[in-house]
């Protein structure tokens, strides 16, 4: 039996089509996935992430080892309240996960971690806590919901007083703590809103004030193709063990300054940046059909890829993907789909943003 | 919940088939597959004056989710394509029996005749819900 989010009834009753994901029960979408994507683009829609883990270290020397442990620096995010996007390497430099660490008053963190990973990673995590004396308690008690939209946070802030009070202000990739409830200016969109984190027994009345101000209940196959469009990098598609953040155009992700933080794989990631890494690009389908994962890619001067994540971008109109590629400068490439090489256009790994292409078609 | 017009035939592997001709079977995805399916972004066609044989994939429907391979119900020669799904292949989901995807003229009319009916189909879809 999967796992169920405590807002599983919710979704049946809204006539979600539930999907099993990483153990968990989950809607792949409401009706249209495409629908639920133009929401979230033209003005709001939330999505239950509940399935993802909450694990929060705690300690005095948390800060320490959060900078141990992760491939980016939460130094360079700022004070407490700020959140930082990273990798989470082992000592080979392979990703473990891509983690958002939110830094806390002195002595607390807390990471966000997928939901495949999350066992492996509450594993991982307490075990290299350990010489640090740091707590590492995984929050099952707690409801993830992302609000994302151009209207995301207007809506947020009148269905929710509590968050009215302190979150009209805060910037982008900060965070703020309210009782048990935490809202970050995050998500996996490519728009503004919120990442909330409120108590499970708060989910249900969460959810819907917010569907009840005009929030778009979304599933995880806008999810998905949001992601695409923005840019963002899957965990277990566009990445895994077998590469390093310099595979997977995530070297803006790796904080090799100070020279002094030991942070785990760093040694083989230098190793990796001298070799070059591979370069992660766009794919711009330029002919009728849809690309996927794990198909061929061809380079003009005979070099090969693979493509690591692909689907039809709503946005766009375009079938879009991502792929690993050897270093080098091609901008056309062809993928073979079903047998056939059709002709695609390498762009940066990036197509819309706040709703507006990033690229000309 | 999705319909099964009584007056058209299907194959288990949930294409309709309506005869329009004794001998001419044109043919479609059914309204529970495109609801399985989620929202279609693309088709590919077979050509006309291809001949297929009876359970071979000659057409892909593509939607948001997946890529899935769409049967022959009948033997015979592709006679004719909907083009139009070219640039509306949305049309498969909001209107699923209405957009056809390729005519067949068929070499055995009892292939034909060997289709599930609307009842047994639906017994088949109830059954794997």
């Amino acid at each position: 039996m999967p796992n169920q989010t405590a807002l599983n009834a919710v979704h049946r009753q809204s006539g979600g089509k539930l999907v099993e994901f990483a153990g968990w029960e989950l809607p792949l979408h409401y009706g249209s996935q495409i629908g639920e994507h133009m929401a979230v683009r033209k003005a709001a829609g939330m999505f239950d992430v509940s399935h993802m883990g909450v694990i929060d270290l705690s300690g005095p020397r948390s800060h320490a080892f959060v900078r141990h442990l992760l491939a980016n620096d939460i130094n360079r995010a700022g004070e407490a309240g700020a959140a930082l996007y990273s990798c989470m390497l082992n000592p080979a430099g392979g990703i473990l996960d891509d983690v958002i660490a939110y830094r806390g008053d002195v002595g607390r963190c807390r990471l966000v971690v997928n939901a495949a990973t999350r066992e492996r990673d509450l594993d991982w995590i307490t075990r290299q806590a350990e010489p640090f004396g740091v707590d590492v308690c995984c929050r099952a008690d707690l409801s993830m919901i992302a609000v994302q939209g151009p209207r995301a946070r207007d809506l947020a802030h009148q269905a929710l007083p509590w968050l009215s009070a302190g979150a009209p202000g805060l910037p982008v990739m900060h965070f703020i703590t309210i009782g048990d409830a935490q809202a970050a200016r995050t998500g996996y969109t490519g728009e503004d809103g919120y990442e909330l984190i409120v108590p499970s027994s708060e989910a249900v009345v969460t959810w819907e004030a917010l569907r009840d101000a005009g929030v778009a209940p979304c599933g995880l196959g806008a999810r998905d193709s949001l992601r695409l469009e923005a840019g963002l990098r899957l965990y277990g598609s566009d990445m895994d063990e077998s590469v390093t953040p310099y595979d997977c155009g995530l070297a803006w992700t790796v904080a090799l300054e100070p020279a002094d933080r030991d942070f785990i794989g760093r040694a083989a990631l230098l190793t990796r940046r001298a070799q070059g890494g591979s370069r992660f690009v766009g794919l711009i389908l330029e002919e009728p059909g849809v690309l996927r994962g794990h198909l061929r890619v061809q380079l003009p001067g005979g070099g090969e890829g693979v493509t690591t994540s692909g689907g039809h971008s709503p946005t766009l109109q375009r079938s879009i993907g991502f792929a690993r590629l050897p270093a080098g400068n091609e901008d056309r490439c062809r993928v073979e789909i079903r047998g056939h090489w059709k002709h695609c256009r390498i762009v940066p790994p990036r197509f819309v943003k706040y709703g507006q292409p990033l690229v000309a078609l | 919940m999705s319909t099964i017009p009584a007056d058209l035939k299907y194959a288990k592997t949930h294409e309709w088939v309506q005869a329009s001709a004794p001998d001419a079977a044109k043919v479609g995805i059914s309204d529970h597959a495109q609801e399985q399916l989620g929202d279609v972004v693309y088709v590919e066609l077979p050509e006309v004056g291809r001949q297929v044989r009876a359970g071979e994939a000659c057409a892909v429907v593509e939607s948001v989710k997946a890529a899935s391979d769409i049967y022959s119900p009948v033997s015979g020669e592709i006679v004719a394509v909907n083009a139009t799904l070219g640039d509306a292949p949305e049309q498969i989901n909001q209107d699923a029996y209405g957009a056809w995807l390729f005519s067949v003229k068929c070499t055995d009319t009892a292939e034909l005749d060997a289709l599930l009916d609307a009842a047994v189909y639906q017994g088949l879809i109830e059954g794997a819900a």
